[in-house]
């Protein structure tokens, strides 16, 4: 087996266990099984990455997504103690809409993708992701849209802040 | 080198740092020990072996030989992944660490370091974050309140103080211009130590990792007298022992990391003006390696017998409203320095 056959079955059998926890977040009851599933989907999608040669963009996937969001995630549904004993049944309008909107969702992704240019990523060779190039993509490049988009966080955060005020003066 | 060998040599190494890595963490637990008797003036473990130096074998064997219990109510699955991850990610951070310089043998070229990736910090900063799990997921699974309050305990104080700790290693990656451990290992010769130029960041790194590590003064996921052992209240046998041991195994690395970040890795002031040979120097870099972080493990023990537990409040407030303002002012201090003496261009 030669390095190339290597790399192909890594990337189906790692794409292919992304795309099963990614189901399984959907189909399990237990919301802290989900948000666990969603986790292994992380790093199924890091070993991707990793396989594109795009080592800061694989380890940020973990240190933000799996290291923040979702312990942040995890928290709130350990902190709510949701069970599925306890879960309240949904309104089927709601189930209705959420059908409705993430089928839009999905032909949105779609769309756009079809649009863009069909650029084969090889892997383990470009090195768009790594971190000397991704700086100087975001620092010289596109540095403008990049401190903007650094606003709309601290807004958010105010936001939350605010939100989270029990009485404002 | 042939693949094969290559293989063969990482595969040694990687062997090596491990048994290393278990060792030095067994026997932290009979210097902790050895450390509170010394400050206390009392005498320790001294009945098992000379000086008590099978204690921790015993321990060990005790771990092993307990009563195993596993409550109904929990899930069991994730009661055990919860001290598999603690003991899996406090396994792997080693990987990274150059734990002396390069070896040459027959021609060939042998780093003493498992490996070199370009992104060596951010790895650990990644296994920290993932560390939260095996707490998180062992508090949970216990299904008992102080588990469950000292689980979100430690991972509130993990996610606090890992921004300032993210934010002094920015500072710090400023200064030497690379990610990698090895470069910037490589780069401290002689006394050029990065705590020269980066004590603030030194400080709240330190602060950072005892706070990351779960050690007094920030021991409050497992502070005994609030929440009976926190997060591993429920657990017995190997399965706490797994949760204890990743503490030990994490001070050490910790205090790895900081040696290599901070103290010149594998370097000694002078030591390089001897005219050494490579192998003898490298060998010798290992040496002076080792006696830093047993430095750092010391001081970790002697902070842990000397300063009292932070209240909860007084914990998020340092975190949040005193080190993570310090560590951006270090950060625009450090630019501003380096703006003056001309190396931003």
């Amino acid at each position: 087996m030669t390095q190339d056959h290597l790399q192909k079955y890594l990337f189906l059998v790692l794409g292919l266990f992304a795309v099963l926890s990614a189901l399984m977040v959907v189909f399990t009851k237990n919301p802290v099984h989900s948000v666990l599933y969603l986790v292994l989907a992380f790093f199924a999608i890091t070993g991707e990455y990793i396989l594109l040669n795009a080592q800061f963009i694989a380890i940020v996937n973990i240190i933000v997504y799996a290291g923040a969001i979702m312990v942040l995630f995890l928290f709130v549904i350990m902190l709510l103690n949701l069970n599925k004993e306890t879960e309240p049944h949904k309104n089927p309008y709601l189930k209705f809409a959420a059908v409705i909107t993430s089928g839009l969702l999905l032909i949105v992704i779609v769309g756009s993708l079809k649009a863009a240019d069909n650029a084969i990523a090889t892997p383990y060779q470009g090195g768009k992701g790594l971190i000397e190039n991704l700086a100087e993509v975001l620092f010289h490049q596109f540095l403008l849209p990049f401190e903007v988009s650094s606003i709309l966080f601290l807004a958010a955060m105010v936001g939350a802040v605010m939100l989270g005020k029990k009485d404002i003066k | 080198m042939t693949f094969t060998g290559f293989l063969i040599y990482k595969a040694l190494l990687v062997l090596i740092v491990f048994t290393i890595s278990l060792v030095i963490a067994m026997y932290s637990t009979y210097a902790e020990r050895k450390v509170a008797a010394f400050m206390q003036d009392r005498l320790g473990p001294n009945r098992a072996g000379p000086f008590g130096l099978l204690q921790p074998l015993a321990d060990g064997l005790k771990m092993f030989m307990k009563e195993e219990i596993i409550p109904n109510v929990s899930n069991k699955f994730l009661f055990i992944l919860g001290p598999s991850i603690a003991m899996f990610t406090s396994c792997v951070t080693g990987a990274v660490i150059p734990w002396g310089g390069s070896l040459h043998i027959g021609g060939n070229v042998y780093p003493l370091q498992v490996t070199d990736i370009n992104i060596g910090i951010l790895y650990i900063m990644a296994i920290t974050s993932i560390g939260v799990y095996g707490i998180m997921i062992g508090g949970w699974a216990s299904n008992n309140k102080y588990s469950l309050l000292g689980a979100l305990r430690a991972s509130s104080q993990m996610i606090s103080y890992e921004i300032a700790m993210g934010l002094a290693i920015i500072a710090l990656v400023m200064h030497t211009g690379t990610l990698s451990l090895n470069k910037i290992a490589a780069m401290q010769t002689g006394w050029h130590w990065n705590i020269i130029y980066q004590p603030v960041g030194f400080i709240i790194f330190l602060i950072c990792a005892f706070a990351e590590t779960n050690r007094t003064p920030f021991d409050l996921p497992e502070s005994d007298s609030e929440l009976i052992g926190g997060y591993h209240t429920e657990y017995s046998s190997m399965k706490l022992g797994f949760y204890l041991f990743a503490e030990y195994i994490n001070m050490f690395i910790s205090s790895a990391i900081i040696a290599t970040l901070y103290f010149g890795g594998y370097h000694m002031p002078f030591i390089d003006r001897l005219g050494l040979s490579d192998n003898f120097g490298a060998i010798l870099g290992i040496v002076f390696l080792f006696s830093k972080i047993f430095f750092f493990i010391f001081f970790f023990m002697w902070v842990r017998w000397t300063l009292p537990r932070f209240r909860y409040d007084q914990l998020m407030n340092l975190g949040w409203k005193v080190l993570i303002p310090l560590s951006i002012f270090n950060v625009a201090f450090t630019g501003t320095l380096m703006w003056i003496f001309g190396r931003i261009h």
